[in-house]
């Protein structure tokens, strides 16, 4: 979960951003950059276009114009490269229901050409510690949260990109996430977040960026 | 890369065999298409040997497509699909990775049942190996082809209908061929054509669907 040695030039760029749903044009010329130890964290109300703003980050939604740039290459002609740096957990947690959380994050390991990790730690580390071997369909809806965020700390990457990742966890969850978040940061690493709660980080310079006031 | 298809071809074999229920439909499915025919037409044993091998290609079409659509729609509503998308891999080679194990929980099945329903249909000795041999070529094909469609329409809420409306006619010319070699070999010809045709058609699929496929999801997931 420790980042690399940062390269300054490394860092996410909106430029210009347009994003449309259906004929609805949620926002336009959006722009910011991200550098190494920051975070962002994007507010509005629902329909703003967070999840929009979020998924184009990634890349999977293309914008109506302007680009998104990571090192400065827009990340649809590095996608190896920058999906490599990419960590997201999207609003659904990406995790196999008829499979235990061991199962699920090996998967996630083998995807990003790991070798299998401590990952009972990592189970231990998010409040899974005795579910390892209980298929996901049995945990409750923030446990399969937790399974989820273990990702994170499974798979190391510079920039996570994290749709309301409080969703369904519970005040030590909460704790828990947001330091390990603060370490992200604190080695170097980007974070993108939506939160609909007072998100409390200690370290790193925290943007905020408030979508759909115009609307 | 060999990693993470491994890796997703063990997790999908691993899904099925907690799903088995879902392995014996389409598997029931062929089976009972396939023996409504001796029902519905004349059981005369000279008939049933004539057709015999064009209703099991024709069921197993219709079979295959009734699982095409647990490919991906399962991984795209949890969330899974996303990942895939946007891990570091090749999204082809996953896909690939993706439609063998698909292959292998639903094509192999189809095929190991053929020649039961072979006897069911009068098929002479020939022909049946000739079936075999088509269908061994044929599913994988159907499999490659129709995962193109899923990935396609894996967006959409109702995609059945829509979904054998753009595969079917792709299978078309398996069929011809599929169905072609079993009356060929009961008629004692050879049937090294339709079969070389057939996995003319699997090696077309296999290099051109995997990027199909990729550039599909990625539509179906905006």
């Amino acid at each position: 979960m420790t980042p690399g040695p940062e390269s300054p030039s490394c860092r996410l760029e909106a430029v210009d951003l347009t994003c449309e749903r259906g004929d609805r044009r949620l926002f336009a010329g959006l722009g910011f950059a991200l550098n190494p130890g920051e975070a962002l964290i994007v507010e509005g109300a629902n329909g703003a276009g967070k999840t929009t703003l979020l998924r184009t980050l990634c890349g999977l939604s293309r914008p109506v114009t302007g680009s998104v740039r990571w090192c400065g290459e827009d990340i649809h002609a590095v996608r190896p490269e920058f999906n490599a740096a990419l960590n997201y957990v999207g609003h659904q947690p990406g995790i196999k229901a008829d499979l235990t959380p061991l199962e699920n994050l090996r998967v996630d390991l083998a995807l990003h050409g790991l070798a299998r990790g401590d990952l009972v730690d990592i189970l231990d580390r998010v409040g899974l510690y005795g579910f390892e071997d209980v298929p996901c369909r049995t945990l409750s809806a923030g446990q399969r949260r937790r399974v989820a965020l273990a990702r994170l700390l499974a798979v190391p990457a510079r920039l996570w990109i994290l749709d309301e990742p409080f969703t369904a966890i519970d005040r030590d969850g909460v704790g828990m996430l947001c330091e390990a978040i603060d370490v992200h940061l604190a080695a170097g690493g980007l974070a993108v977040l939506t939160s609909h709660q007072a998100v409390e980080l200690a370290h790193g310079r925290v943007g905020r960026l408030t979508l759909g006031r115009a609307a | 890369m060999w990693r993470a298809m491994v890796s997703v071809v063990k997790r999908d074999l691993l899904l099925a065999v907690r799903h088995r229920s879902e392995l014996v439909n389409p598997l029931l499915f062929f089976l009972i298409v396939v023996s409504l025919f001796p029902l519905s037409l004349e059981p005369d044993p000279r008939m049933l040997a004539t057709i015999g091998g064009g209703v099991i290609w024709v069921a197993a079409l219709l079979a295959g497509m009734l699982a095409l659509d647990a490919m991906f729609r399962p991984d795209f509503e949890d969330g899974t699909l996303e990942q895939l998308v946007l891990s570091p891999q090749p999204v082809a080679a996953l896909a690939l990775a993706k439609v063998f194990a698909h292959w292998l929980v639903s094509g192999l099945p189809l095929m190991l049942v053929a020649p039961l329903l072979g006897v069911l249909m009068n098929l002479p000795g020939e022909a049946m190996l000739a079936l075999l041999a088509t269908l061994a070529v044929g599913t994988p094909v159907i499999s490659l082809v129709g995962a193109i469609g899923v990935a396609l329409t894996v967006g959409l809420r109702r995609s059945g209908v829509l979904l054998s409306l753009l595969v079917l006619p792709l299978y078309i010319p398996v069929l011809i061929f599929g169905a072609a070699a079993a009356g060929d070999a009961a008629a004692g010809q050879s049937i090294t054509g339709p079969v070389l045709f057939i996995g003319a058609m699997l090696v077309l699929a296999l290099t051109l669907a995997p990027l199909a496929i990729s550039a599909a999801l990625r539509i179906s997931l905006e």
